[in-house]
């Protein structure tokens, strides 16, 4: 019932988001993703750390087809839930100091994407899962292409089309899998452990894995897959860029350890390699762009796109520690994006220029501002006690395990970041004033209120990441069992 | 049964009210006629199969789930047709009962056992099309439209009776199972060949009329002239009907006939995909857009056709087919009022709708996502079953080129959301809302609303028959 609750409770907000205006629904909106928060919270209280499945419900969706409405959390979903509902309100939150037109419509665009974004996390059918993957596109390309920047038609349309042409090969190979369950007689079933419990061949695996796996490279993205993402990050509004990048990202991730792996286990086992070396020739590339950028925005945008093929990497290494990295990293990631994001849109708006060669010299006047953007940033370039360093160490172990030219090759990818982040950093806060920041206001309190939370989980995941490892631990295990049997 | 007494007598009462001069009273009667029909039909739900006239007819689950679609698609597009209400000259009362006339061909359509009454029914509707389709008098293209649609289509009748007429030669029967017996009968072994022409020519008969390629020529011109409220009724009822007068013939007269018709029918759904698809890229006018996107349409609920898998098949072209109309009729019906008040069928005249008119957009965007097939819409769920019944029957390839014809589809539904949505007002006229009434409004809000439920809930509707 609580899973129900979790997940139906953004989309009544959202409804109900329709009889305010302005103002006050943003307000509304934003006690509506904190009381979510709060929900979300007691539900991990009450939940044991275990890799079953809990708080499940499961109920017959379409009558007389074995497609059920599934869903239920374990230690896996139960972290995703939480960085979800935790940065929802923040992404709110942060996007009061704009005023964007029709802000019901705006915000009741958000509160519906947690529903599909939450949907994704805990559903337990293969086409439930498809259908909130879907439900939680069509309202970030809403927000994205009405409330973007000026190149927002082309580059939304192209995300739109890329995502969705992606997630078609996956519900063509779910359908195919679909059908696979019912071959000797069975009923026919779209459950996730009916998929896990199918004896493929390693021929049909093979090919079922580049349908499912295209679906997941999209969104993640994992080179060559990319091209929509530094286009579409750059000219959506900051609480658009922030949902992409510090949720919706990790739909991709998510989606590859509990639809990829243990379905296909022998595609994977053929492809990983592949794959491994297309994330690490992402992390390189992404990093190598990132240090030629001249536009704020973008320059982090591809900088998530290098972080994220470390993940990729990570998560195909199979080994626990890669994957454990990587869920550890999804949320040091999610929280990473989130801040620096934020800090990108504070300048922004400011000083109306992403340009970073018109910017200069802002410690001397916002002492707070630099402070909190040092954190995050040294986060993302994974310095020791803060989260970023966590996630980054996991994984590269995990890749190195896996292969050691390939570990060392991904391990650039914290050299480059430093590169391009504290070059990035001197370049903005250091150095002489320019025209555009002798007038520069400090953060205010509401500002500090989005990124004080953020600061907190990165030391905190720095410090004791025990507190999420040990919650995704079974079900980690649990996964690899699966893969490897 | 009942519907069709129903329709056609107090169709012919709705012709009198014409006399008395006042067209106010004309919408609310067709409306009430139409709840009464629906009603009628609904009651005949889970009955025994009844049949009538010498069994030329029978009244079962299957035709009382199609005729609902049809009664239901009828009366969720009405309440758009009052421009008509207010030009005096126009004989309104003869519109409204063509369109019940029409009705009643459809319904006839979908329960007919005998290939006369196909014939009869399939003659109602189309003859009443036909002058539908010219009712805007003074318009040229109107009339081109209904010369064309009138020339092309009494041709394919034609064609359709002959072929009615080598079947008959070759089983010499008019009933379907009879047909079917018949065709199964390994004595009338020397008949096959002309079996076989009258099938084909019953295809390209009925072809025609579902706008199926490469039949499919008189469409786009025909939709476009025709006005626009009763374009919507030809892309759904007539399509509708169309597909169950189709499925009918399939499973109960040509089941054991596949390993020829297959093929057939095969090479008719992929150029029909292929074509609707394609051509809907290059248009732009919405209105064009959209007769393509129809023919796009009947190239899906082909799949169902050649997939022939039993119930799959049957609640997959239902499904679909409610979906699709639904959708379909919230589209024109959007479209409809932008065009009588903005005097513009191109994208470009939906530019800036969001602003002006949210309910409208809204609506419009909903059914542009069914029409594409995205989750949480109808559209999807139709997609879904009917894909799956040809999957299931091991059509891997087609379904493959369903989908990518689908993704190409994604392309030009969204360019109305995205006129809508995201490119500012074109000119200064179009800053100016369009009315709409309350209970067009309330209309719009239920068309959305099902297409909603349809692709949340699908369990509803995708196992009645």
């Amino acid at each position: 019932m609580l899973t129900a609750v979790l997940l139906f409770f953004p989309l009544a907000a959202a409804l109900l988001l329709h009889f305010f205006k302005g103002g006050t629904a943003r307000v509304v909106a934003f006690g509506a993703a904190l009381l979510e928060f709060v929900l979300a919270v007691v539900v991990a209280v009450a939940s044991k750390s275990s890799a079953a499945t809990q708080f499940a419900i499961d109920q017959p969706w379409i009558a007389s087809s074995g497609i059920r409405f599934h869903i239920g959390l374990d230690g896996l979903s139960l972290l995703l839930v939480l960085l979800t509902t935790f940065l929802v309100p923040l992404i709110i939150l942060a996007s009061f100091r704009h005023d964007y037109k029709n802000a019901s419509a705006f915000y009741a665009l958000i509160l519906f994407m947690q529903t599909g974004l939450i949907g994704v996390f805990v559903s337990l059918d293969a086409f439930l899962f498809y259908f909130f993957w879907e439900v939680a596109l069509i309202p970030i390309y809403f927000i994205a292409g009405v409330w973007g920047g000026e190149r927002r038609v082309q580059v939304t349309f192209k995300f739109f089309l890329y995502t969705i042409i992606g997630s078609l090969f996956m519900l063509a190979a779910f359908v195919y899998l679909y059908f696979q369950t019912g071959v000797n007689g069975a009923e026919r079933s779209s459950d996730l452990l009916a998929f896990y419990n199918l004896s493929l061949s390693a021929a049909q695996q093979s090919w079922l894995f580049w349908l499912i796996f295209i679906a997941f490279a999209v969104k993640m993205p994992i080179f060559p897959f990319h091209t929509w993402q530094p286009d579409t990050y750059t000219e959506s509004p900051a609480p658009a860029t922030m949902l992409l990048s510090g949720i919706m990202l990790k739909m991709g991730i998510y989606g590859t350890l509990r639809w990829l792996l243990p379905v296909v286990p022998l595609g994977v086992s053929q492809w990983s390699k592949l794959v491994m070396i297309l994330a690490v020739i992402g992390i390189i590339y992404g990093a190598i762009i990132a240090i030629r950028q001249r536009d704020l925005k973008r320059l982090i945008a591809y900088s998530s796109f290098s972080h994220v093929g470390l993940m990729a990497a990570g998560v195909f290494s199979l080994t626990q520690i890669g994957l454990q990295g990587a869920v550890i990293q999804m949320l040091a990631h999610g929280v990473n994006a989130v801040g620096m994001f934020f800090v990108a849109d504070a300048i922004e708006r400011r000083t109306g220029t992403r340009e970073i060669s018109d910017l200069g010299g802002l410690t001397r006047h916002t002492p707070v501002l630099s402070v909190t953007f040092l954190v995050m940033l040294l986060s993302t370039v994974a310095l020791p006690l803060t989260a970023g360093f966590v996630g980054e160490f996991l994984l590269l172990a995990g890749v190195y395990e896996y292969n050691a030219w390939l570990g060392a090759a991904a391990g650039l990818t914290i050299i480059f970041a430093a590169v391009y982040l504290l070059r990035m950093f001197q370049r903005v806060m250091l150095g002489p004033d320019t025209s555009l920041t002798a007038t520069f206001r400090d953060l205010t309190g509401a500002e500090l209120a989005v990124l004080a939370p953020l600061i907190v989980l990165v030391f905190w995941i720095g410090l004791f990441p025990n507190t999420f490892l040990h919650i995704s631990e079974p079900s980690i295990i649990q996964l690899l069992d699966i893969v490897k049997r | 049964m009942t519907s069709i007494v129903l329709l056609s007598v107090l169709g012919i009462a709705n012709l009198f009210l014409g006399f008395l001069r006042s067209n106010r009273i004309l919408l609310p009667a067709a409306l009430v006629i139409l709840l009464l029909a629906f009603g009628a039909n609904v009651l005949d739900w889970g009955a025994a199969p009844q049949s009538y006239f010498n069994n030329m007819l029978t009244i079962d689950n299957y035709s009382v789930a199609f005729t609902g679609i049809v009664v239901l698609t009828t009366l969720l597009l009405l309440p758009f047709s009052e421009k008509y209400v207010h030009d005096g000259e126009a004989n309104l009362a003869e519109y409204y009962s063509l369109l019940l006339f029409a009705l009643v061909g459809a319904i006839m359509m979908v329960s007919y056992d005998n290939m006369l009454m196909l014939f009869v029914g399939i003659e109602i509707l189309s003859i009443s099309m036909y002058v539908l389709a010219g009712s805007d008098k003074r318009n040229v293209r109107s009339n081109e439209a209904a010369l064309k649609y009138f020339l092309m289509g009494s041709f394919a009748t034609g064609i359709l009776l002959f072929g009615i007429a080598l079947v008959y030669g070759a089983t010499g029967t008019f009933q379907l199972t009879q047909i079917g017996a018949g065709v199964a009968n390994p004595a009338n072994a020397s008949f096959m060949p002309m079996l076989y022409i009258g099938m084909l020519l019953m295809f390209i008969g009925i072809g025609f009329k579902v706008s199926a390629a490469p039949f499919h020529y008189w469409t786009p011109d025909v939709y476009e002239g025709t006005p626009t409220f009763f374009t919507a009724f030809m892309s759904t009822v007539v399509k509708t009907a169309g597909f169950a007068a189709f499925l009918k013939l399939l499973l109960f007269a040509f089941s054991t006939a596949q390993s020829f018709w297959v093929p057939t029918i095969m090479a008719m759904t992929v150029l029909t995909l292929l074509i609707g698809n394609v051509g809907a890229v290059a248009q732009s006018s919405a209105k064009r857009m959209l007769a393509y996107s129809s023919i796009s349409h009947a190239g899906y609920l082909f799949i169902g056709l050649v997939a022939l898998n039993g119930k799959l098949s049957e609640n997959g072209i239902f499904f679909y087919s409610l979906a699709y109309s639904i959708a379909t009729v919230a589209s024109f019906a959007v479209l409809k009022l932008v065009i009588d008040q903005r005097q513009r069928e191109d994208y470009d005249g939906l530019n800036g709708l969001a602003k002006t008119n949210p309910l409208l957009a809204f609506v419009l965007t909903v059914a542009m996502l069914s029409l594409a097939g995205i989750p949480l819409t109808g559209g999807f769920f139709g997609k879904f079953f009917l894909f799956g019944a040809a999957v299931d029957k091991g059509y891997i390839g087609l379904v493959v080129f369903a989908v990518v014809m689908s993704m190409v589809g994604i392309y030009y539904y969204l360019r109305p959301v995205i006129a809508m949505y995201m490119r500012p007002a074109a000119d200064e006229a179009a800053t100016t809302p369009i009315v709409v009434s309350g209970f067009q409004s309330a209309v719009l809000v239920i068309l959305a609303l099902l297409t909603i439920l349809l692709g949340v809930l699908p369990g509803i509707a995708s196992s009645l028959l």
